[in-house]
């Protein structure tokens, strides 16, 4: 067990500062091969503290509460949730967008940080890419649960069927299932390609024979020759490179499912640079909301230093920015076009029933991030914490703004009504935390969260430069 | 009581049993108009003044009144434009009233004076007993009615006093109406030792009844609250019901005989307008019963004969000529009765005045109605009538007009009155009237009168069967002889509880220019008649990304005009939709969450004042859109087109997105949320139409055109090698529309109806803004203003 | 037990190794490889390694996007024709975002599944793994292994070459 009294790099200096404030240490230091290697590989190898065993109960606990949601589902039909004609999607799509969203930090992190020679991804890349991997699981599973008949979801696939029909390409649905499909497929092969090495590690330093197997196993005989180096370091990049486009892409596909639409309120041009900013932004403060009580309850803080936590604040900052733009934007294009719908639809999503949504949105979303401003909020985690949390819960309440405001008055006023969600729909959501955490922690458990290769790296980068 | 042979078997029964008695007893009887009575002919009006009166849609002749009134008010004819001119005075918003011109919102007391003073204004010596607020209404209606002497019509309602018909009827004479626009309606013969209903109950408490022998209705559950009618039938020893219903009258009776439906068994009946035709069985019974042809027959002892029997020797016997057959086959065939006299019986009884047999005499004085009292109103409900459809989960969940409430009757109140007692929909009240006292919800209705309280019938059934029983409330529960129709002195207290309404149309604003509705006046339409396309804002087909020749649709081209002018709002062509369709009933709490699946609605929009609106309604099935915007976004191509232009649904592959509903800007597009086509009993599935496919939960589903129709009359056609001709494909809601506001055809057939219609400058696309090209498009609505009445406002 | 897989020296850090392989590389020296906690740089060109995976992840992304759009052509425009919303039947636009995905699809299969490939990966035994200090090399050592099959090897005098790397260890990998 790691424990602060063992380490002796928990009496680390606190970090130095750049003149305009922002903290520059990647790495505490005192770190060496042996430390790291420790530190990060030794947590799978070793027993869970009582504080993982304890999450992990509530986590499966929700998990549960998803499973006996579905299984009704299942049995029923989506008439359990509250959709209705016309606001014909609800929860599941909220949610599908908001998981969707919150995927993209880890592959932003890694692929795009990662081109752009920004080293201070290295302490939060792998955890942030198995976030992402676990919320495109989540956000997955929720277009096949809103299905009408989930049991055909592979209809949407393009397969010589008998009947000799095809998918139809047209629609952003199919897309979607191309990119998410995508997205999932890259993020897991870039995840596990940055992981075989410390698999390796795992392995090497296993005590236990079936530990040596298990992970051995998943380790594909790793030896950490050159040649295997090399080639690793090219698909990685390469992976990034395509990654890249990716991110961009996914979140851009996603937006089409409303912006293909005519619904007043989806049919807008801004959506798709607009969804992949609020999808950085959302992945950003999903990475803070589990880094922050991680690094806490494993004392990786001389890993996980403040500057990365400053960094992923200051990204969350900008991309705030461009949502809150995006924001303005809607709203300006709707008074601006003169279109009668679109005018309506703008009052209506903020004066209209659901008027309090929107405000608690603007709330959530645009004013509380505003104290990250303040490099105080930034260094102190339990603020950033918090601040995480609002921007959490307010790119919820964003798609459910865009969603629901948008069909329960359309066109036709004759068949305005209002979307009330019921207890299963709440289980769904919590229950797609529920298999979010419970993927997490079994994450943290099982595999080294922290790349070690690539702390090896600065640790061996550190000390080039000190030997200079 | 209309059928000539049941009177004359009834005739016998009396004959029989000298000590017998016979009633009638209707809870929506015309007993005020008695000799009044009379047949407008509105396809000759010019101007038509209705007094409370619902001749579109609760009158016996309705629908024949329905198609005249509307074929004068097609402006596009031969003959040019032309249109009637409709004054609607009523307490409570009618489907007639919704149709006229200029309605105004008048308390069913004060129709009274009104009419008294059209009457004087029209010269006739009669003096006003009240005051009214519509002095500028009643001077253009006087104005109008005298330019158009004989070619007007004045009609008022079976709820006013027998002293609004007199009026009524010398308002005709006067006019010189009669003998041109209204002819007297054929006297109906009856059998002797008819009695009033007040009297049968006086003499049922008193303990002479031995036998009561009821054939249909529900007299337990519908007779004035004053009458007592349980307490009396207990002192019946012997009582007898005879009912397709088991209801509160089985229950309570000795004997219950199940009757067979009137189209599982013969018979023969007679029109309002005195014409008769031969009532044949659709399919054999369902299940054992009787009709009441033969249980008369019981009674005069002869051997048991079938309905047929019965009703074909009675005809027989009164027309003794060789070649009955013949003539009893065309009368069959064509559905009336041209050659045949009805059977008739010798013992006529005394025509009695009808009205006494409910009513205290007309001359009790008559209780002023003074401005801070409140009157309530009995109504039949729209779906139940006065009951009698309680247990018809179709009809329970047909919106009812206006309100667009489901499964519930309401206390109508208006927006004033509702201001003023601080009641909102569906607050429960207690009403107290002549001393009784229910709670009822209310539902605050536009267009009421200020302080009339309007109760439907026909609900909070205690004996009506698994769909029926314990809907709304029971309104018969302050019904009473002296207050029948209306009565003034009703207290309304609200009581704190609340009741939770269901309602398909929560606006009824149109929000703006939104290329929904157009609609205009009938000059602005003669001034420039393609106003109404003016207002139209779709991008010509030659602007457009795409290849307009790309799909031809060079054989059929299927489109459907909805004519808005001549529309009544009446509501029959969802029902019948339901019926062809295999479309489910989904209950009150689906419904709450707005998962009606009617694939055609009839929506209804008001305009100008909030309290005291103009009402359009305007029925929408799907568009059928060239451009379709469901089909785009269908992941898996369970929406498409066909080369004849239909927007098809294919059940089979959808795997319910519902992305489809959500792109559709009519919001046509109905979802089988759960499964609604579970656990059907036998006798359930018998009421599926074959033709089509009963749908399970988790597909999308809409209007088809009735594409089983479509194809029935295409397979037709190749049999006998010809095209499909115009008339051939009638989708249902065409077929039982009463003003044949919805017209279907080939478009590309220049000569169909459809084709000429697609032509009118009448004709627009709704929403065509969004180039979606529908295949369904409106006529604009008209207004016959009185430019002496057009608000200057 | 005839011939040994080939020599391991052990280093302290991945200068040294680095050193080493430019020296073994000069020395002639080509059936060798180095192993290094992390991947360092320089290091596989002072080995003369070179790899072709760029290449092969351009074909495989090529034909990944020609497939996808050849796929949508072929389902939507020729295989099931149907008129959707009045659309083109080719509707070309439309069927560009799945090209994207599947050309990053295809490309980051190939990707993985060469990098692993062309490393002779999964290979769950390796000779290297019978010599006991070689775990460190995915923890904190640096190796450097000449192999028997190498023209030059030589047991003793390779050993000795080795040694005058000044190493921390060296020792024989068994077959």
């Amino acid at each position: 067990m790691n424990t602060p009294d063992q380490s002796p790099l928990t009496s680390h200096e606190s970090p130095s500062y750049s003149p305009l404030g922002y903290p520059t240490n990647l790495l505490a230091p005192g770190q060496t091969y042996e430390t790291v290697n420790k530190t990060i590989a030794e947590i799978p190898l070793s027993h869970a503290p009582m504080s993982w065993r304890f999450g992990f109960f509530v986590a499966f606990l929700l998990l549960m509460m998803f499973l006996v949601a579905i299984t009704w589902l299942f049995a029923k039909g989506v008439g359990i949730w509250g959709v209705n004609i016309p606001v014909a999607w609800g929860f599941a799509i909220v949610n599908f967008v908001w998981w969707v969203g919150i995927a993209h930090a880890g592959t932003f992190i890694s692929a795009i940080l990662l081109l752009l020679f920004q080293h201070w991804r290295t302490a939060i890349n792998r955890f942030t890419e198995a976030m992402t991997l676990f919320a495109v699981a989540c956000a997955g599973l929720m277009p096949l649960l809103h299905l009408g008949r989930p049991w055909v979801f592979y209809w949407l696939f393009p397969y010589p069927d008998t009947m000799g029909v095809w998918p139809q390409f047209r629609s952003p649905l199919v897309w979607d299932v191309f990119a998410v499909g995508t997205y999932f497929t890259i993020s897991l092969l870039f995840w596990y390609l940055g992981l075989v090495p410390d698999l390796a590690t795992v392995r090497d330093r296993a005590r236990k024979l079936w530990q040596k197997k298990v992970y051995g196993f998943f380790a594909l005989g790793w030896r950490n020759s050159a040649s295997h180096w090399q080639r690793h370091q090219v698909a990685y990049l390469l992976l990034a490179g395509l990654a890249t486009p990716l991110v961009l892409s996914v979140h851009s596909v996603v937006s089409f499912d409303f912006s293909v639409a005519l619904v007043p309120g989806w049919h807008s041009t801004i959506f798709p640079p607009y969804f992949v900013a609020g999808a950085i932004y959302s992945g950003f403060e999903m990475s803070l909301n589990i880094v922050i009580p991680v690094r806490k309850i494993y004392h990786l803080e001389h890993l996980i230093t403040e500057r990365y936590l400053n960094n992923m604040a200051n990204i969350m900052l900008a991309t705030g920015m461009i949502v809150a733009y995006g924001y303005f934007i809607e709203a300006f294009m709707a008074w601006y076009s003169g279109d009668i719908f679109e005018r309506y639809m703008m009052m209506n999503r903020a004066f209209g029933p659901y008027g309090w949504v929107f405000w608690t949105l603007m709330l959530f979303n645009v004013l509380v991030p505003q104290a990250l401003w303040s490099a105080r909020i930034r260094r102190n985690t339990v603020a950033l914490f918090i601040v995480a949390l609002f921007i959490n819960a307010g790119m919820w309440i964003e798609r459910f703004v865009i969603v629901i405001t948008s069909l329960n008055r359309d066109f036709t006023p004759s068949a305005w009504h209002m979307f009330s969600p019921t207890r299963w729909d709440w289980m769904t959501l919590f229950g797609s935390v529920g298999l979010f955490l419970t993927l997490q922690f079994l994450f943290i458990r099982l595999v080294p969260m922290i790349s070690i290769s690539e702390t090896r790296e600065l640790v061996a980068e550190r000390e080039k430069a000190t030997i200079k | 009581m209309s059928s000539p042979t049941l009177l004359a078997q009834l005739a016998d029964v009396m004959q029989k049993f000298p000590a017998a008695r016979w009633c009638i007893w209707d809870p929506l009887n015309r007993d005020n108009l008695n000799a009044n009575e009379g047949l407008c002919d509105f396809s000759k009006a010019k101007v038509v003044v209705a007094l409370d009166s619902d001749f579109l849609y609760t009158h016996p002749y309705a629908l024949r009144y329905a198609r005249d009134f509307s074929n004068a008010r097609r402006t596009i004819d031969a003959g040019g434009a032309r249109m009637n001119r409709f004054y609607a005075a009523e307490p409570t918003p009618t489907i007639t009233g919704s149709n006229a011109d200029h309605r105004v919102a008048v308390s069913a007391q004060d129709i009274l004076s009104l009419t008294q003073i059209i009457a004087s204004n029209l010269g006739i010596g009669t003096r006003p007993t009240g005051e009214v607020d519509n002095k500028d209404w009643v001077e253009a209606v006087v104005r109008d009615l005298n330019a158009n002497r004989g070619a007007g019509v004045i009609i008022a309602g079976e709820t006013q006093p027998p002293e609004v018909h007199a009026l009524v009827s010398q308002i005709n004479m006067k006019l010189g109406n009669n003998g041109v626009t209204i002819s007297p309606v054929p006297p109906l013969a009856l059998p002797a030792n008819r009695i009033g209903f007040r009297k049968l109950v006086d003499e049922m408490r008193g303990g002479t009844v031995e036998l009561l022998i009821v054939l249909g209705g529900n007299p337990r559950y519908d007779a004035p609250a004053d009458f007592d009618f349980a307490a009396a039938s207990e002192k019946v020893k012997l009582r007898v019901h005879h009912s397709v219903y088991f209801n509160e009258t089985s229950r309570h009776s000795h004997w219950h005989i199940p009757a067979l439906h009137f189209l599982e068994s013969w018979s023969d009946t007679r029109a309002f307008d005195g014409s008769v035709s031969i009532v044949q069985p659709l399919i054999e019974p369902m299940y054992a019963g009787t009709s009441a042809h033969e249980i008369l027959e019981a009674l005069t002892g002869q051997s048991p004969r079938t309905s047929y029997e019965i009703v074909h020797t009675r005809w027989q016997t009164e027309n003794p000529v060789p070649d009955f057959e013949a003539k009893w086959r065309r009368a069959l065939s064509d559905g009336i009765v041209r050659e045949l006299a009805a059977p008739s019986f010798p013992n006529h009884g005394e025509s009695p005045a009808l009205a006494a047999s409910v009513s205290p005499p007309a001359e009790v004085q008559r209780t002023e109605v003074r401005r801070s009292r409140l009157e309530l109103l009995f109504r039949p409900d729209v779906s139940v009538r006065d009951g009698r459809y309680a247990n018809n989960g179709w009809l329970q969940e047909l919106p009812r007009q206006f309100s667009k409430l489901v499964w519930d009757n309401a206390a109508l109140i208006s927006p004033q009155l509702a201001k003023r007692e601080e009641l909102e929909n569906g607050a429960i009240v207690d009403l107290t009237f002549r001393d009784r006292t229910i709670q009822a919800p209310v539902w605050i209705q536009p267009g009421q009168a200020e302080n009339s309280v309007t109760m439907p019938l026909g609900y909070g059934r205690e004996v009506a069967g698994r769909v029926g029983r314990n809907v709304g409330f029971n309104a018969y529960a302050l019904r009473t002889a002296d207050a029948f129709w209306s009565g003034d002195g009703l207290t309304i207290r609200k009581n704190g509880a609340r009741h939770s309404f269901v309602s398909t149309q929560q606006h009824h604003d149109v929000h703006g220019p939104r290329g929904i509705l157009h609609d205009g006046t009938f000059e602005e339409f003669v001034s420039n008649p393609h106003f109404a396309q003016e207002k139209e804002n779709h991008p010509s087909i030659g602007e457009t990304l795409y290849n307009p020749k790309e799909y031809p649709y060079k054989g059929y081209k299927w489109g459907m005009v909805v004519d808005l002018n001549v529309c009544i709002g009446c509501h029959a062509c969802t029902i019948a939709c339901q019926a062809e369709n295999n479309i489910p009933v989904v209950g009150k709490q689906q419904v709450a969450v707005h998962r009606e699946m009617h694939w055609i609605r009839v929506d209804t929009y008001y305009s100008g004042a909030a309290d005291d609106p103009e009402f359009t309604h305007q029925p929408v099935p799907c568009m059928h859109c060239e451009n379709a915007p469901c089909e785009l976004v269908c992941p898996v191509g369970a929406t498409v087109h066909d080369d004849e232009g239909l927007n098809l649904q294919v059940y089979n592959r959808c795997v319910g997105t519902r992305y489809c509903s959500n792109n559709c800007p009519y919001k046509v597009r109905r979802f089988n949320f759960l499964e609604y086509n579970n656990g059907l009993s036998p006798t359930e599935k018998l009421v599926k139409n074959p033709d089509v496919t009963v749908r399970s939960r988790g597909v999308m589903e809409k209007c088809t055109y009735c594409i089983q129709r479509i194809n029935a009359a295409r397979i037709n056609a190749e049999l006998e090698k010809r095209t499909i001709g115009d008339g051939d494909i009638v989708p249902a809601c065409a077929q039982v529309c009463p003003v044949e506001a919805i017209v279907f055809g080939n478009m590309n057939d220049t000569r169909s109806r459809v084709a000429q219609l697609k032509r009118s400058p009448l004709n627009y696309w709704m929403l065509g803004e969004l180039n979606t090209r529908p295949r369904t498009s409106y006529f604009a609505k008209l207004r016959n203003r009185n430019a002496a009445l057009v608000r200057s406002d | 037990m005839s011939q040994p897989y080939g020599l391991l020296a052990e280093f302290s850090n991945h200068e040294d190794l680095l050193r080493a392989a430019e020296t073994a590389y000069a020395a002639g020296f080509r059936k060798m490889d180095a192993f290094a906690p992390f991947p360092v740089e320089g290091l596989p060109e002072a080995l003369g390694k070179k790899t072709r995976l760029p290449l092969l992840v351009l074909i495989g992304g090529i034909i990944g996007g020609v497939g996808a759009y050849y796929m949508e052509w072929y389902a939507n425009a020729v295989s099931y024709v149907i008129n959707i919303g009045g659309r083109p039947i080719h509707s070309w636009p439309a069927f560009i975002p799945i090209t994207f995905e599947l050309t990053v699809l295809a490309a980051g299969l190939t990707a993985f599944f060469f990098s692993l490939g062309l490393s002779g990966l999964p290979r769950p035994h390796h000779p290297l793994f019978n010599v006991p200090e070689f775990e460190r090399a995915s923890q904190d050592r640096f190796f450097l292994c000449i192999e028997t099959r190498d023209p030059n090897f030589n047991r003793d005098q390779t050993r000795a070459f080795l040694q005058g790397l000044s190493p921390l260890s060296i020792a024989e990998v068994p077959e």
